[in-house]
């Protein structure tokens, strides 16, 4: 029934499934009821694997990783929220965690599609066909997507603590988790983050050394930026200097800031060619 | 006959004051008394006694007509109490009126703490007793279980147990949201009245283990300390101490302040990463107001909890209509059910059954 999707329709039913988490969600929180954690995540499993099948196809058609536009971009920070709530989730079971991730992943992944400019055309081999530069790339977007869940647990950080500030811990606030397990979760986010995205520019760094001019400086300061600046929020907060609300705000601007620094790194690369955005299930 | 073979008589907070309800509430050996009294009673074919600090009551199936008015006969008088008086407290219903009355007392909604989940224990143990001794049959049997998943499909479907609606469990509720797990959290309680011992025993019972007691009179402390099975500390340690302590429970009665703000900004230094909940149920107020606006510290005093506790009992008294309509379907259902075999059983057809229905 499926098999003459294109990598697009499948990105639309993944989006579609996260938009019915979110709207799910917001239901049982409207009618003041615990969500249902079972449906959440049967929804946000189902577009998971929508998701995958669509950047599947988008890699066979583009021979790769499919990081070329700032479309596939989008996709992929939303691919790697979503895998890893998979672990956060149910490792550490964090009530409402499921609704946010999926209403984060369906405003990704439905703004990207809505956009048909950022698909309109790709880099092409901007890997240059060396896997250590696409494993620099994919470690990069996938600390992208930790430090997406890292803005969620501090969004909800801020909720809980503005509700028992301001005492009223009543109504939809209720169902969030406490702010001791908020905080510890999203410091470890954090460490994750930083590591990864330390090991990216760790890789790759080496074939940058080798061939400074590979890289444009927009996007070496740019990145350079974001990872001084997370792993200073990182540094600070195991030092007791960066804590509670500015910590929370901390966790959300960064991801706001590290989301709008993908513009610019993102133009800042070679020519584009068309997408190959109408293919399909390789047979 | 009609249905009026199945009863309920007794007396409760909402038809008895406080002051009738001790002289009418039944020690576990008056109970056991009763119970033997009452299965001596000709024509009473099933029943159960229920005995709480809010309730006597006694549901029955009668064979014959006068048959309540003998349980109640039995009661008065092991309680020494007139049975003339006893009527103007009574609470005295039959039929489907008695099966809707136990539905809702299941489910909590005939609480005098609305929504209220002990009560279900309650009606359980009395159940379970009852059987045990052989006191129920056909009738009671599938009445007690169907109210007992009545209860549960209003608990499940409603509101009606969402948020406390006492100070002190409101307090523990607060303490939840701010750290999750109580097992490993330090509380401190200062003071060793009875509004700090009731707060640190439903602290306790949410699993909080490590509490420690100051007063300032240390052999109260270390009195109150071993009821609780808690630490007692000298009240001029505590500036020194707070540090140690996740939440501090305040009480006191004095009549100025017992925590400033110095000590909590020299305790938070020590602890900037770790939440501080303070729950002030004192009057004159024990905490320094603006310790509030300090970074993870949390405040919380007598008026706030107590605001919340009203707002968690109008949201529960908001969803009376839905559980009552929720429980009257069922009761209705029920009633339908029994109907004919208490007919059965008064034509004398039936036969005390006390094998346990499947539900």
């Amino acid at each position: 029934m499926f098999a003459g999707l294109t990598d697009r329709s499948w990105l639309w039913l993944a989006a579609e499934c996260y938009l019915v988490g979110l709207l799910l969600g917001t239901f049982s929180l409207l009618r003041g009821h615990r969500q249902s954690g079972a449906w959440i995540n049967t929804v946000i499993a189902a577009g998971y694997l929508f998701q995958v099948l669509g950047l599947y196809v988008r890699g066979r058609a583009v021979g790769g990783c499919p990081l070329g536009n700032t479309f596939e971009i989008l996709q992929f920070t939303a691919w790697s929220a979503i895998t890893l709530y998979f672990f956060v989730g149910v490792t550490f079971r964090l009530s409402l965690l499921g609704f946010f991730t999926s209403s984060l992943a369906a405003a990704l992944t439905l703004v990207s599609l809505s956009i048909p400019a950022w698909d309109a055309t790709r880099r092409e081999h901007i890997f240059g066909g060396n896997a250590w530069i696409e494993l620099h790339a994919a470690l990069a977007l996938f600390s992208y997507g930790v430090f997406a869940l890292l803005a969620l647990t501090s969004g909800m950080f801020l909720l809980r603590h503005y509700s028992l500030k301001s005492k009223h811990p009543g109504g939809a606030f209720s169902f969030l988790p406490s702010i001791f397990d908020l905080d510890h979760i999203s410091v470890r986010l954090l460490a994750a983050g930083v590591t990864l995205m330390t090991a990216s520019l760790a890789v790759g760094s080496v074939y940058w050394l080798r061939d400074t001019a590979s890289v444009n400086p927009t996007k070496l300061l740019f990145t350079a930026a974001i990872w001084v600046a997370y792993a200073a929020a990182l540094g600070l907060r195991l030092r007791g200097v960066l804590l509670a609300r500015r910590f929370g705000w901390a966790g959300v601007l960064l991801f706001a800031a590290a989301l709008l620094s993908l513009w610019p790194v993102d133009a800042s690369r070679h020519s584009p060619i068309p997408s190959p955005a109408t293919r399909t299930v390789p047979r | 006959m009609n249905g009026e073979n199945l009863f309920v008589l007794g007396a409760t907070h909402h038809t008895a004051p406080l002051a009738v309800r001790e002289r009418l509430s039944l020690d576990a050996g008056a109970t056991e008394a009763l119970r033997a009294e009452l299965a001596g009673i000709a024509g009473l074919r099933e029943f159960t006694l229920l005995s709480t600090c809010n309730r006597v009551e006694f549901y029955g199936v009668a064979a014959a007509p006068g048959v309540a008015a003998e349980v109640q006969q039995a009661f008065c008088t092991r309680q020494k109490f007139s049975s003339t008086e006893f009527e103007q407290f009574r609470l005295s219903l039959t039929g489907p009126g008695a099966l809707q009355h136990l539905l809702e007392v299941t489910a909590g909604l005939d609480s005098q703490m609305l929504g209220e989940t002990e009560i279900f224990g309650q009606v359980k143990e009395a159940y379970g007793a009852a059987q045990a001794h052989g006191h129920t049959g056909a009738v009671l049997n599938r009445v007690f279980q169907k109210a007992f998943q009545a209860a549960k499909h209003v608990r499940t479907h409603t509101a009606i147990t969402e948020g406390h609606v006492s100070v002190a469990n409101v307090a523990v509720d607060l303490a939840t949201n701010i750290f999750g797990s109580l097992a490993q959290t330090r509380i401190l309680l200062l003071g060793a009245g009875e509004i700090g011992e009731k707060t640190a025993k439903a602290f306790q019972s949410r699993g909080a283990a490590a509490l420690s007691v100051a007063s300032r009179r240390l052999e109260r402390a270390m009195e109150l300390a071993e009821t609780l099975g808690a630490f007692a500390m000298p009240f001029w340690l505590m500036p020194v101490k707070l540090a140690e302590f996740d939440i501090v429970v305040c009480a006191t009665s004095a009549t100025e302040t017992v925590v400033s703000r110095a000590a909590v900004e020299a305790a938070m230094r020590r602890r900037p990463a770790r939440p501080l909940f303070f729950i002030d149920l004192a009057l004159p107020r024990d905490v320094d107001a603006s310790v509030a606006e300090r970074e993870n510290v949390f405040l919380y005093n007598l008026d706030d909890l107590a605001r919340i506790a009203d707002e968690n009992r109008a949201a529960r008294e908001a969803e009376i209509g839905k559980c009552r309509a929720l429980l009257t379907e069922r009761a209705d259902a029920l009633w339908r059910q029994i109907e004919p075999r208490l007919q059965a059983g008064a034509a004398g057809e039936g036969t005390v059954d006390h094998r346990t229905e499947p539900a």
